[in-house]
């Protein structure tokens, strides 16, 4: 097991690497960018650019500015945005990342809970509308655009209705648990819902099909002729094996959420998150900002990716040695 | 007599034949066609829709426009009755063949604005499905066929780009792309060219199909057919293209019709944040951000686009799990989402 970790860990290590170039690169030396040009404002003169040039050290070669960024974005943790000069990058970061999070959270225990539920019941029951809904469902998850879908409940939620059957939803935004954890809630439970809807139905799909290729194993025939009761079978053994793919999925789309894929839901319902702050520095080409975020995200999608790993390592030995 | 043939002889009918009766007799696959094809001709037929019914530039702003209901005749433009009446707000669905969905704020037709965006999002959207296709069938034929270093870097560059947030990397490539344009060899696509998102959207999904069609290489590569064709003395090229890609191509086939439904959405959702088709272009998505500011009075012109992609996604999406059912009964029911 500590050599798989091991390794695992050092192709985290690499892959986060290779990322941090890779978006220094995309935004310092696409050929045609000139960041100071942004910085300095459409009709700079030429003074002007080269005095941005030395005060933002864009003059000095893509190696040094490189690891002068890493320096200051990891070591000293004073990485400093480009907009607002003095204002500090990390504590902006890490005042959005709870917004993201309870958005991601609250999301993540509808949506598994529902496709839990209705999973182990779409496949326990023998009702013939069962699987064309479940495919509808399905299919419906994958094909809405959640910023769409979010425009249409604020639409039902925020207009003619707000004054009377949704008179409490409070103003689009996002109120922290700690100030006051009733507004909290009331200000996500439309974003979890929004989002929520669009994997329930592909958890519930997955989950389904599993439980009944699980079904079919011959440790299920052993059961059966041991003379378990069906209900045992499908609680005890088939849901239980089956819940291993759902939480690989899962593992997934929680990373990806958390990382960034939330950011248009946090874009239309006004949530100030991850994916928000992360938008607005790409509007005003605040680099820093963005390096930082960028980094954020795919921590959490490598991380979560390796704990998928070792989930399954531990679950399964002959992981450990492939 | 090759391998191959005397292989297909003893088929009465060919994999590909049974999958395609298959399809033909699923009913999904004619309710997504049929959807698919409305959507498509509805496209098509966007310039005669706004030279002949409509009878409006859909790309020009006409702030003065007027318009005849029931005999009144009204400005497309109505100023504000509510508030401070300074601004405007555009007319609303009408209904009938001028300005049937209404206007948007700038007096143009949403319908025939819709027709158009339609147009660029569906291009965009099977352009940039059939490169990630493409640059996947490539990059996982050459890493699971020859293994080793070309693999190990393939890989490598493929964990990469998987890890990186889908949206934040085509956000990113398009908020840098849009100022300077691209130059991809001989070829160069300017800022606000429509070449830009198909570049962007069909690079950034390369790692979700290469990754699985790379691991069916390697496991192909190993089976008894293409160890004998190895030692019969096949050259290389032989090998992956009359043994190898057949048996991919199954895979290939359902991929088509979830990534162009993949790639239509990531489309409209960069237009959406207008990093996207750039104006007076239109797309599904930026229509949806016109919508935006109007979503409380006149919210059809967000709803109408929205409608239009959950549609064509729906109906792709469906069409996909049918061909997936046709080419694996194995994998009937069974989703990898």
């Amino acid at each position: 097991m500590i050599p798989f970790l091991f390794k695992r860990f050092t192709a985290m290590i690499f892959v986060l690497f290779s990322i941090s170039i890779l978006v220094f690169l995309i935004f310092f030396a696409t050929p045609g960018v000139d960041p100071a040009a942004r910085i300095a404002g459409r009709n700079a003169d030429q003074q002007t650019l080269m005095q941005v040039r030395a005060s933002f050290e864009l003059d000095k070669p893509i190696p040094i500015r490189y690891l002068s960024m890493m320096r200051h974005l990891f070591v000293s943790q004073d990485l400093t945005s480009y907009v607002n000069r003095g204002a500090k990058v990390l504590p902006e970061l890490t005042q959005a990342i709870p917004a993201t999070l309870s958005l991601v959270i609250g999301a993540a225990i509808i949506w598994l809970l529902a496709g839990i539920l209705l999973g182990v019941f779409a496949a326990s029951s023998k009702r013939k509308w069962i699987d064309p809904t479940i495919s509808v469902l399905g299919i419906v998850g994958i094909s809405l655009p959640v910023y769409w879908l979010g425009e249409v409940v604020n639409l039902i939620t925020q207009s003619k209705l707000h004054n009377s059957v949704f008179r409490w939803v409070p103003q689009l935004g996002y109120v922290s648990f700690g100030s006051d954890p009733v507004q909290w809630f009331l200000h996500l439970i439309f974003p979890w819902l929004t989002l929520a809807l669009l994997y329930a139905g592909i958890y519930i799909r997955v989950l389904r099909s599993e439980i009944l290729t699980v079904m079919k194993e011959d440790y299920i025939k052993t059961e059966r002729a041991k003379g378990a009761s069906e209900k045992r079978i499908l609680y005890k053994h088939a849901t239980r094996m089956s819940l291993i793919t759902v939480i690989s999925l899962f593992g997934l789309d929680f990373g990806a959420l958390v990382g960034g894929s939330a950011l248009l839901t946090e874009v239309v319902f006004g949530i100030q998150g991850v994916g928000k702050l992360t938008f607005d520095s790409l509007q005003n080409f605040d680099l820093p900002v963005i390096m930082a975020t960028v980094m954020y995200a795919s921590f959490f999608v490598v991380f979560m990716n390796a704990l998928v790993d070792v989930l399954y390592a531990v679950l399964d030995p002959r992981v450990r040695r492939g | 007599m090759s391998l191959h043939e005397s292989a297909s002889v003893t088929f009465s009918e060919s994999p590909g034949r049974i999958a395609l009766r298959t399809l033909s007799r699923d009913k999904r696959s004619w309710v997504a066609l049929t959807v698919l094809a409305i959507i498509f001709l509805l496209a098509l037929f966007a310039p005669v829709y706004s030279h002949f019914v409509a009878k409006t530039d859909p790309f020009a702003s006409s702030l003065d426009a007027t318009v005849l209901i029931h005999g009144e005749i009204k400005p497309v433009l109505e100023p504000s009755t509510t508030g401070l009446g300074l601004g405007v707000t555009p007319i609303g669905p009408t209904w009938s063949t001028k300005y049937f969905l209404g206007a948007d704020s700038q007096g143009r037709d949403v319908a025939a604005r819709l027709l158009y965006g339609g147009r660029n999002t569906l291009f965009i959207g099977i352009t940039a499905g059939l490169i990630t296709i493409v640059l996947s069938l490539l990059i996982g034929l050459v890493a699971g066929y020859r293994k080793g270093w070309v693999d190990s870097i393939l890989s490598r560059l493929l964990d990469v780009i998987w890890a990186f947030p889908v949206y934040l990397l085509a956000i990113s490539l398009s908020v840098v792309l849009l100022t300077s344009g691209l130059t991809l060899g001989f070829l160069h696509f300017g800022p606000g060219s429509m070449a830009l998102p198909i570049v962007i959207i069909g690079v950034v999904y390369v790692p979700y199909v290469a990754r699985p069609i790379r691991g069916q290489v390697l496991a192909l590569r190993e089976r008894e057919f293409v160890r004998a064709a190895v030692g019969s003395g096949a050259k290389h090229s032989t090998i992956v293209l009359r043994e190898i890609l057949p048996n991919v191509l199954p895979s290939v086939l359902v991929f088509i019709p979830i990534m162009v439904a993949l790639s239509m959405l990531t489309e409209s959702a960069l237009s959406f944040l207008s990093i996207g088709v750039q104006p007076p272009s239109a797309s599904w998505g930026t229509i949806i951000n016109d919508g935006l500011g109007l979503l409380y009075t006149r919210p059809w012109v967000a709803i109408a686009p929205g409608l239009m992609i959950v549609l064509t996604a729906a109906a792709l999406n469906l069409y996909g799990d049918a061909v997936r059912d046709a080419l694996d009964p194995k994998t009937r029911a069974r989703s990898d989402s």
